[in-house]
């Protein structure tokens, strides 16, 4: 099929989207990036009568870190952080793992990461990597601008916190510190599916002892999840040497807390392919094996020269 | 809506509906069918063309969005003396095509990628992910890849030579 007729704006400023936006008489939609919304009009399940294009807004294409802050402005696309070095530290390199998980490079060019914060899939990588690391979501609408936190921000499988005449102007994140390390694995059919899983992590040690553990669980509810059981088991363990391998031992502190996070944080929707119990066990396995991940990423850090921070 | 639409080097004035796509645009309204339609999902890569030099699926694209801006098809891959685009060889020399309804898809994004980046022919795992990107049902991949790593290399030489 293809889409429905629709009305078409592209405004200059946020000031005049906000304003193409607030015409209570119409269902309007905010194209950014289109990779999901124009297959969702394609698909007819999206009809909207106004289509409100952002990609002509300057002050909405811009990246930039400000007080320990990464923030994300609504036309960055998902390829800006293919590179490690794109963002300061630790979390560039998050990203950068997380964002090859993200289809493909010609949809990386043109989908954008508060875009995936505003369509809220339950299997968007960016949306977990959000919750886990606490970030902010910058809407503007009629009533002005106001700042949402993920954890109150996602209601369920592509409901947000979002009013439908608020634009999402950008997303922040905070920068990891030093002594964090970071991991991202994801699980799928093929190289063509969305992730089954998929396990955002970061760790931060001090003096030998994890001192803060964030995980963040990809398509295992019907909105992103932040591990907060899972994480809990892992404050106050050592940071000792990693078990030679490829399988954790069930006593770990890792596969722990990947059981914890399976039966404690996750709260599987059966899909075809992955009922329950399945995801429940990827989910334990994944997030065994992402922290295992983050503590080898940290280790490489630790031991590389002063200076070097990839 | 009037929009003008510059297409391998050529401005095109046209009057589109905002709901047309791209790639209906180009194949129907200027005759370049070699940009073809295969799922309109995003999914098969098939629709793939240049937009302002980034790579994208010309069926996730609205035309009015590309107003004022630059398309590349695979129309104004080979030179102005029709010579084949060093990608056009290799395909051609590699055997990476059968059916070829979805090269003109391969070709952009591997153009795309060989001109992001000149040391494409050394990166086998950069390779694979343009080639990722892409579905094919005839060649299994690899003749393509080969077909690829081969234009890098080429256009390396030539580079040094020069």
């Amino acid at each position: 099929m293809k889409p429905a007729t629709f009305d078409y704006v592209a405004p200059r400023t946020v000031a005049e989207a906000v304003e193409a936006l607030g015409d209570p008489g119409r269902e309007a939609q905010v194209l950014a990036g289109g990779q999901s919304l124009i297959l969702e009009m394609h698909l007819q399940r999206s009809r909207p009568e106004l289509v409100v294009d952002i990609n002509r807004i300057p002050e909405l294409d811009r990246m930039s870190v400000e007080d320990g802050e990464l923030r994300v402005g609504a036309l960055i696309r998902h390829a800006a952080f293919e590179a490690a070095d794109a963002v300061p530290g630790p979390l560039g390199t998050l990203l950068s793992r997380a964002v090859v998980n993200i289809a493909h490079p010609p949809i990386r060019s043109r989908g954008t990461m508060a875009g995936s914060f505003g369509w809220a899939h339950p299997a968007s990588e960016w949306c977990a990597v959000g919750v886990a690391l606490d970030a902010t979501v910058e809407v503007t609408g009629p009533e002005g601008p106001r700042a949402l936190a993920a954890r109150d921000y996602f209601l369920g499988p592509y409901r947000t916190a979002r009013g439908p005449r608020e634009l999402i102007t950008a997303v922040r994140m905070p920068l990891l510190g030093e002594h964090t390390g970071v991991g991202f694995i994801e699980h799928r059919r093929t190289h063509f599916c969305f992730a089954q899983v998929a396990v955002a992590a970061a760790l931060t040690v001090h003096d030998g002892v994890i001192g803060d553990a964030r995980i963040g669980l990809v398509n295992s509810a019907d909105r992103p999840v932040r591990a907060r059981a899972a994480e809990r088991t892992l404050l106050g363990a050592e940071f000792g040497p990693l078990p030679a391998g490829r399988r954790l031992p069930d006593t770990h502190p890792f596969a722990r807390a990947g059981r914890v996070a399976a039966q404690e944080d996750a709260v599987p929707v059966a899909e075809p392919y992955a009922d329950v119990a399945y995801k429940r066990q990827a989910v334990a396995v994944l997030v065994g094996r992402t922290l295992r991940e983050a503590a080898t990423d940290l280790r490489a850090r630790l031991a590389a020269p002063e200076g070097d921070h990839r | 809506m009037k929009i003008t639409l510059t297409v391998n080097g050529t401005g095109h004035p046209l009057d589109v509906e905002p709901r047309r796509l791209l790639a209906d645009v180009l194949r129907d309204d200027l005759g370049l069918t070699g940009t073809h339609l295969g799922c309109e999902h995003g999914i098969c890569g098939a629709c793939t063309v240049l937009m302002d030099g980034r790579p994208v699926r010309s069926c996730l694209v609205l035309a009015v969005q590309c107003d004022g801006g630059s398309v590349r098809t695979v129309e104004g891959l080979a030179g102005p003396d029709g010579a084949p685009h060093p990608l056009q060889r290799a395909f051609s020399a590699e055997h990476a095509l059968q059916c070829g309804f979805c090269t003109p898809g391969f070709l952009m994004a591997a153009a795309a990628a060989l001109e992001a980046d000149p040391d494409l022919g050394a990166e086998p795992d950069a390779v694979a992910e343009v080639v990722g990107s892409n579905i094919c049902r005839c060649t299994g991949y690899e003749p393509i890849r080969r077909a690829i790593t081969r234009a890098a290399q080429e256009q390396r030489e030539q580079a040094h030579e020069r």
